[in-house]
């Protein structure tokens, strides 16, 4: 976790929002994300929006010319995205996956482990709250999406 | 036992920085209660009746002499000097003060302690059988086992925010002492034709509101894939499980909804794909594996103690011998359970005073080891049969040595409406009064194994649907009121209570309990039949008439 988080631009207004942070070295994409449904139909768009009920797996024959998935938390006690984010980048998925919504400073480190590397939580997060948030634990257990080497490959090499 | 690395110690530590951070941040009122909520929780600190009540982990109930010293000093220090051992195997204290919360968490992270993830809609601590490492029966120690599974589980980023609360429980002998069944997963360690060690897997089963004896979703899987699967069945709940009803959230539901077919398939569809994904799953090498067996291995025990058995004079002594003493696997060795059920006391409790003396002698006398049962006993697994009386004699004068271990006055009851903010009736003195109306010791002896299990609502914390009698706390009109069930089990029997009939009052409950066991008695075939055995024989009705005839 060696970048920092950039205050991100918002692709409507193209102005700097203090809402947003990203952790990609690309540009943010300017299309707006599609839901689920009309991406079906509109097999052009590159960005698409999952509610918490959707399946991620619908997504995966398009991965490849997908800019942006994101993914909806309707509220933070909701979990969902967390898998959907983990299913994406098991599959390959390397473009930005942004978790928007009830997305609080707690809950930064375990969805950059799920892979999400942009946040559009709708009450802004304090920049140094997530810096400190996500340098929280020295290490973790267990492998995730995000390249951390888990605990035990530290201790067998 | 398992000893930290510094690993296991930085993240401990870390969290004990993060919660200080978060409690900080509450009580300059920067987080509010409902954001706070979740993070205390997932810290074991619940908002009860009266107070702030905290919940210690004890992983797969195992504890050494310094650890149970730790909880005693948090006893008296921050708590009215008395600690509650709970059907998980874990440790509540009922008065803990928010400011002191930091400051308990790093006093216990000093003994390699902590209450992570000890409540919270998250993966919770991993429980075992009590007899681990020490009973006859076992294929191999599941502590190991258990203590893999506590350390992928610790801090998941994927199943942190699940639909509902997660317990595992781990087993490895035939005769469950965990009720694993009863468990949103059941892990049984098994050898399967080629001999290899594996483990299989039970899921959906669980009491609160829909009791279900889990079924069997995979009859084996190895050493090298177990965490890789139980990631799998983790996904498809975490995906797919309810998250519209709190009380339809378990897995249980879910399992029950889909049938047990269509799960496994589910499981092991998104198993195949976590194994195709890079790196081939998330199992750790057998290194690891083995790095914490060795931390398992048996104690130093003494060979030439083989043909020991102890001095038989004293007639207490050998009434607590024959019920509290189980065998153990190494000859000259012996299992001692410390009773937590005083008659008149509070099922599971122990003072700060008791909590020390049980660490010195397990430092003496059982290689620093303690254990926690799910029924709220405490156990010395590995006594020198030599020790026995000496050691009898010690429990003996701190109130420690009552002899009723799985008999009638050996009741497992949650904290009741004396504590908990979701009660509706108490429980703690419907299991007094029941102590004391079978406190005769040969009347209890005569009456054999019968297990009353007491809890205070249906979210049945005190196990109630496993209990060969149950008692259910209800609210009606406003008073308490309690439901009796017969014929539950949660050992490898598993099987759900039925409830007889109308409820009764607090002294009615009494009542028909006693007149169920006179029944019982009418009916058994002989002394040696136990009271589920004669349920199981003859069924309700008889039952019924004796309790409302
Ligand atoms: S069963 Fe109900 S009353 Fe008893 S501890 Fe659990 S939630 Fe509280």
């Amino acid at each position: 976790m060696a970048e920092q988080a950039q205050s991100g631009n918002d692709p409507e207004t193209g102005l700097t929002s203090a809402n947003a942070l990203r952790f990609r070295a690309d540009e943010p994409t300017d299309e707006p994300a599609v839901t689920l449904d009309s991406f079906d139909a509109q097999s052009n768009a590159t960005a698409v929006r999952l509610e918490a009920g959707d399946d991620a797996r619908a997504l995966l024959p398009y991965l490849d010319r997908l800019a942006l998935v994101e993914v909806d938390f309707p509220t933070f006690r909701d979990g969902r995205g967390y898998s959907a984010a983990r299913v994406l980048r098991e599959a390959g998925y390397r473009g930005e996956l942004r978790a928007a919504g009830d997305v609080l400073v707690d809950q930064l480190l375990f969805m950059r482990r799920c892979g999400f590397d942009s946040f559009a939580p709708q009450s802004p997060i304090n920049p140094a709250a997530a810096e400190r948030a996500l340098h929280r634990f020295p290490e973790a257990y267990q492998p995730a999406a995000d390249g951390a080497v888990p605990i035990w490959r530290l201790r067998h090499g | 036992m398992y000893r930290y690395d510094h690993y296991d110690q930085a993240m401990v530590d870390a969290r004990v920085a993060e919660f200080r951070d978060q409690c900080a941040r509450r009580l300059s009122g920067e987080l509010t209660e409902d954001q706070f909520k979740p993070l205390r929780l997932m810290n074991g600190l619940y908002l009860q009746l009266h107070a702030y009540m905290l919940r210690v982990a004890i992983p797969y109930g195992t504890l050494s002499g310094a650890q149970m010293r730790m909880l005693a000093q948090v006893a008296r220090k921050y708590d009215r000097g008395y600690g509650h051992f709970t059907t998980r195997q874990n440790i509540q204290y009922n008065w803990i003060k928010l400011e002191d919360a930091g400051t308990i968490l790093a006093e216990l992270a000093t003994v390699e302690m902590h209450a992570i993830q000890t409540s919270g809609n998250c993966i919770r601590n991993i429980s075992s059988d009590q007899y681990a490492g020490a009973a006859a029966d076992e294929v191999a120690d599941p502590r190991v086992w258990a203590e893999l599974i506590r350390q992928w589980s610790s801090f998941h980023p994927e199943f942190s925010y699940l639909p509902r609360k997660f317990k595992i429980a781990v087993i490895a002998a035939n005769e469950d002492r965990a009720a694993m069944k009863l468990h949103d997963i059941g892990l049984q360690v098994v050898r399967n034709d080629a001999g290899e060690l594996g483990c299989a897997v039970y899921v959906g089963g669980g009491m609160g509101r829909t009791p279900m004896v889990g079924p069997l979703i995979r009859e084996f899987v190895g050493a090298d894939a177990l965490m890789t699967y139980l990631e799998a069945c983790l996904r498809v709940y975490n995906r797919y499980g309810r998250r519209d009803n709190i009380y339809k959230a378990r897995i249980k539901i879910l399992v029950h909804d889909l049938g047990p077919d269509e799960y496994r398939r589910q499981v092991e569809e998104e198993f195949a794909q976590l194994r195709a994904a890079p790196g081939g799953g998330i199992d750790p090498p057998a290194a690891e594996w083995d790095r914490i067996a060795a931390h398992f291995a048996p104690p130093p025990f003494q060979a030439s103690f083989a043909d020991d058995e102890p001095d038989l004079a004293d007639p207490d002594f050998r009434v607590w011998l024959s019920q509290n003493v189980q065998a153990h696997k190494q000859p000259g060795y012996a299992i001692a359970t410390i009773s937590l059920k005083p008659v008149g006391g509070i099922p599971g409790d122990a003072s700060a005073e008791q909590m020390d003396l049980i660490a010195d002698l397990a430092e003496r006398l059982s290689f620093d080891e303690v254990r926690v049962t799910h029924a709220q006993n405490l156990v010395l697994p590995h006594v020198p049969k030599r020790e026995l009386y000496a050691l009898w004699q010690a429990l003996d004068a701190a109130g420690l040595a009552t002899s009723n271990l799985d008999l009638v006055s050996d009741i497992i009851a949650c904290p009741g409406l004396d504590y908990c903010s979701l009660a509706n009736a108490r429980s703690i003195p419907v299991a007094q009064r029941i102590a004391e109306r079978f406190a005769d010791m040969d009347r209890q002896r005569d009456l054999g194994e019968l297990k009353i299990k007491i809890s205070g609502c249906i979210n049945a914390c005190g196990h109630h649907h496993a209990g060969h009698i149950g008692i259910l706390g209800v609210d009606r009109k406003g008073v308490e009121n309690y439901q009796l069930l017969l014929g539950g089990s949660g050992a490898e029997d598993a099987s759900l209570g039925k409830i007889t009939g109308p409820g009764f009052d607090e002294a009615g409950i009494v009542d028909a309990v006693e007149r169920t066991v006179e029944a019982y008695r009418r009916l058994r075939a002989d002394s040696s039949e136990r009271f589920l055995d004669t349920y199981r024989r003859v069924g309700m009705q008889p039952f019924k008439e004796a309790i409302y005839g």
